[in-house]
């Protein structure tokens, strides 16, 4: 953990460094119904939803699944939710919060996209449209200004470069933990003057430099120190970056919204069942979980709802390597000590091969857009005229999902 | 000096190494075209010998799986050194490369391999493409800058790198007799980012069906131990019978295969969308629809010969605004910094080539280490964040804290950026508490982070 080492403003004397870099000290007061937070968690590379959220009660499900399916009994059991649906074993986290009813899982859901390609997917996931490239902006960073968080950097993305879900017209914060130590403020002063002329490279250095400032105090924790990184493969490891985003929006005037990003989830060989690739790695998206959990607190998780989409869901049937090609509908998360969960919803019409779309996906039966807009309207006080409008055009047959927000 | 020569240098070049701005000023078009009209140097391994071809590395990790399997059960030693094997492999591959971008006299060539090798990306997120990722660019990408679109595509479907990555080689034909006789069938990997991303693009036409076609096609182009080349064609595992491949039709052989992977290369919406990344890469972020035209033409033109494709986008008029086009990303950006302090110097040049690998890494980029085959972003956006630009100030501060005392940065700068250095960095330099500082602050000014 490097948590302490991006934190230079507080070994050169917060005094000096507002005094040299002046503006933004610290973020625009949220304006958030009752200090609320809103955290998304973009799984790119078509997580399997089937393998997250197995139908252990569907009368298909073992012989569709075949070598994929998990056992409801015995080592790696699925944890059952509701008798019908489970979460894979690796998700234990998830588990505890469903028991204590801060999860809401979704089955059968996608966004609009219908095609099979991932970045085209993605891009309508995060853009908010109707089909690829037709919005240039992101749906959140559009709904930034509904929820009174036009001025500053109320919004993060733990990235170095905001998605495009959280990118447009109002400015944005962008935080990693980082490795090398910090200049001087002497020096970043200079490098400063240097980028007047610049609007680009001025305007993230004075927003990371603003970020820091707020967070000091908050990075400064024993406990983040001794935390070991686990094992996060190739992929990286997720902790730091969940535990960093908790301990920034549980900040008094830190930001609000944030964005996290998980990828790894393209499993077109060898997945496995309960201890392969994939469970290894909703493992490691588990312990993250937890971490940004506890990092916020019991005061700011109450207040916090997370979301948690992919960009499609992938074929229900195993492919000739073990694996699962590109799909359709999936599953998406809910949770969060604000969220009134709990339960599975899933609009369900089973596994026969009647039911798939083109003969090999779970068909998408719920707009991930109404999950979205029911997120923002009960959480974040969005108006129903924002969302249809401005921040999901053309979703009026996606209305906002209710009564997922506790009130 | 000329503005047109510091462009060429730095815009399609990898930055200035010392007296390269003098050189490239007599004839900017010129010095750049002259670079591009054979195939790429090749890197060379830490003791200057060349790299093994696919078919030993193939044959190594044949023997290297068969060595795990002898071992007792429980040896995790053998695991272990083996995973140190396969990571040096590729550290040693990619210590060559970055070696090659600091010091080669043909850095247009150079830079067209990034492009190409980001395009058709392999990424050692796969683990198994450790082994083979370094040999991919060797094999499949340099040789070809000079040749044709189709050529290189070709090299690139049929290379272990790829049939590995891209999961062909676990793809078996559900009616083969591998298939009929295992039960596993088809994977569609490969097949889809063949047209998605490698030729057609997104929008080039294709439909779920293709894509199921075209990976029937590849069905038993896999790895061979015994094959120079690595690559072996396997009619056990390959799908019998005809497939339909948008409109035409191929038999189930390998000719018919490569033929298949040949129409795509000759696609009208390949042009197309080759000419529109090239273009935003080397051009500007968002190319004009001329230059994008320009390029297209003479790709379908010249049946996508590759050196008139980018001798089209040197004598491309919007190429050669004086404003910076472009940002660098994290390798073009450390290499142009090695190039412009004439590193690695000295006695512990491996040490120094390792500290730029692991510099760029922590920016946010590695060669052939992309989180997905659409490989590194080719927008300047991508490389702007609040974070990424803080890493880079950092970066130049260290740099700058590690020069001798009797360093000159207004030299280095002066012949570095020739007319593109800005007045107010001149300024800035000048007034810096030390030779380090000057540089560091050239190497942060928003001018050398751009191209």
């Amino acid at each position: 953990m490097q948590f302490d080492r991006r934190v230079f403003l507080k070994s050169a004397g917060a005094a000096g460094v507002a005094a040299a870099f002046d503006a933004k000290a610290h973020f625009a007061f949220a304006a958030t119904p009752d200090d609320r937070r809103l955290v998304v968690v973009i799984l790119r590379g078509a997580l399997d939803g089937l393998a997250a959220v197995p139908p252990h009660g569907d009368k298909d499900y073992a012989g569709v699944r075949g070598t994929l399916a998990l056992q409801t009994e015995g080592a790696g059991a699925i944890h059952d939710l509701d008798g019908f649906f489970g979460l894979n074993p690796a998700l234990t986290n998830l588990k505890a919060l469903y028991d204590s009813r801060q999860l809401v899982v979704f089955h059968n859901i996608c966004s609009p996209y219908r095609d099979r390609s991932h970045f085209d997917g993605q891009n309508v996931l995060e853009a908010g449209g109707t089909s690829p490239h037709l919005l240039q902006d992101g749906w959140l960073n559009r709904a930034l200004a509904p929820m009174g968080l036009a001025n500053g950097d109320g919004a993060l993305a733990i990235a170095q470069m905001p998605p495009l879900m959280l990118s447009g017209k109002v400015q944005t914060a962008s935080w990693m933990p980082a490795v090398l130590p910090a200049p001087d403020e002497l020096f970043l002063a200079q490098v400063r003057a240097l980028y007047a002329g610049d609007a680009v490279l001025e305007a993230s250095l004075s927003s990371v430099l603003a970020l820091q400032a707020s967070a000091q105090g908050a990075m400064d924790d024993p406990a983040a120190k001794g935390m070991q990184p686990g094992k996060g493969g190739a992929y990286g490891n997720l902790v730091p970056l969940f535990q960093g985003a908790g301990k920034l929006l549980a900040a008094p005037h830190g930001p609000r919204v944030a964005t996290l990003e998980a990828s790894g989830w393209d499993t077109h060989v060898a997945q496995g069942v309960a201890d392969g690739q994939l469970a290894r790695r909703l493992a490691a998206l588990d312990t993250a979980i937890d971490a940004l959990r506890v990092a916020m607190g019991t005061d700011a998780w109450n207040k916090t709802a997370v979301v948690m989409a992919t960009e499609f869901g992938r074929t229900v049937r195993p492919n000739g390597s073990g694996g699962t090609d590109h799909g359709t509908g999936g599953a998406a998360f809910l949770f969060g000590g604000a969220v009134a969960g709990g339960s599975v919803k899933a609009e369900w019409t089973g596994l026969g091969q009647g039911a798939l779309k083109d003969g090999r996906d779970q068909p998408a039966r719920t707009d991930l857009r109404a999950l979205f807009k029911g997120v923002l309207a009960d959480q974040m006080g969005v108006s129903g005229a924002a969302l249809e409008t401005r921040i999901f055009p053309d979703s009026a047959a996606a209305p906002p999902i209710k009564g997922l927000i506790r009130v | 000096m000329s503005v047109e020569g510091a462009l060429a240098v730095h815009r399609f070049g990898l930055g200035a190494r010392p007296g390269e701005i003098e050189a490239a000023s007599r004839d900017p078009k010129g010095w750049l075209v002259a670079q591009i009209g054979t195939p790429a140097e090749q890197p060379l391994a830490p003791d200057g010998t060349a790299f093994p071809g696919s078919g030993f590395l193939v044959r190594q990790e044949q023997e290297m799986i068969a060595a795990r399997r002898a071992a007792k059960a429980g040896d995790t030693e053998i695991q272990k050194s083996q995973a140190g094997g396969r990571l040096r492999i590729f550290t040693d591959e990619m210590a060559g490369r970055f070696q090659l971008g600091f010091a080669t006299q043909r850095p247009f060539a150079e830079h067209l391999v990034w492009f190409w090798s980001n395009h058709f990306t392999v990424s050692t997120t796969a683990g198994r493409t450790l082994n083979f990722a370094g040999a991919f660019e060797r094999e499949a990408i340099r040789p070809y800058i000079a040749d044709t679109f189709e050529n290189m595509l070709l090299a690139v479907a049929s290379h272990p790198a790829m049939l590995v990555y891209l999961n062909n080689v676990a793809s078996i034909g559900p009616n083969s007799r591998a298939g009929t006789r295992t039960g596993k069938g088809r994977n569609e990997n490969l097949g889809r980012e063949l047209m998605e991303l490698y030729s057609l693009g997104v929008d080039g036409g294709y439909t779920q069906t293709d894509v199921i076609a075209l990976a029937n096609i590849l069905t038993g182009w896999s790895l061979d131990p015994q094959a120079p080349s690595g690559f072996g064609f396997f009619p056990n595992r390959h799908e019998p019978g005809p497939q339909i491949l948008r409109g035409r039709r191929y038999n189930d052989d390998l000719r018919s295969g490569i033929q298949a992977v040949r129409d795509l290369a000759h696609d009208p919406h390949t042009a197309h969308h080759i000419a529109t990344k090239f273009a935003t890469y080397f051009i500007a972020d968002q190319p004009s629809p001329q230059s994008v035209a320009r390029l297209e033409n003479v790709f379908n033109k010249t049946g996508g010969n590759l050196k008139a494709l980018a001798t089209a986008a040197v004598e491309d008029p919007a190429a050669w605004t004086p404003a910076p086009a472009k940002m660098r990303s994290p390798v073009e950006y450390v290499t142009a910094a090695y190039r412009l302090l004439d590193l690695p110097r000295g006695d512990n040049a491996a040490q120094q080539i390792r500290a730029a690998m692991g510099s760029a890494r922590n920016m946010g980029e590695f060669p052939m280490t992309a989180s997905s085959p659409n490989g590194w972003p080719l927008v300047s956006d991508a490389w702007t964040g609040p974070d990424a630009v803080l890493n880079r100030i950092e970066w130049a501060k260290q740099v700058g804290a590690r020069m001798p005392p009797d360093f000159n940065a207004a030299a280095v700068a002066g012949a570095g950026m020739g007319p593109l250095l800005a007045p107010a960095t001149r300024t800035a330099m000048a007034r810096a508490e030390s030779q380090g500082d000057a540089l560091a602050l050239l190497i942060a000014s928003p001018e050398f982070q751009r191209r």
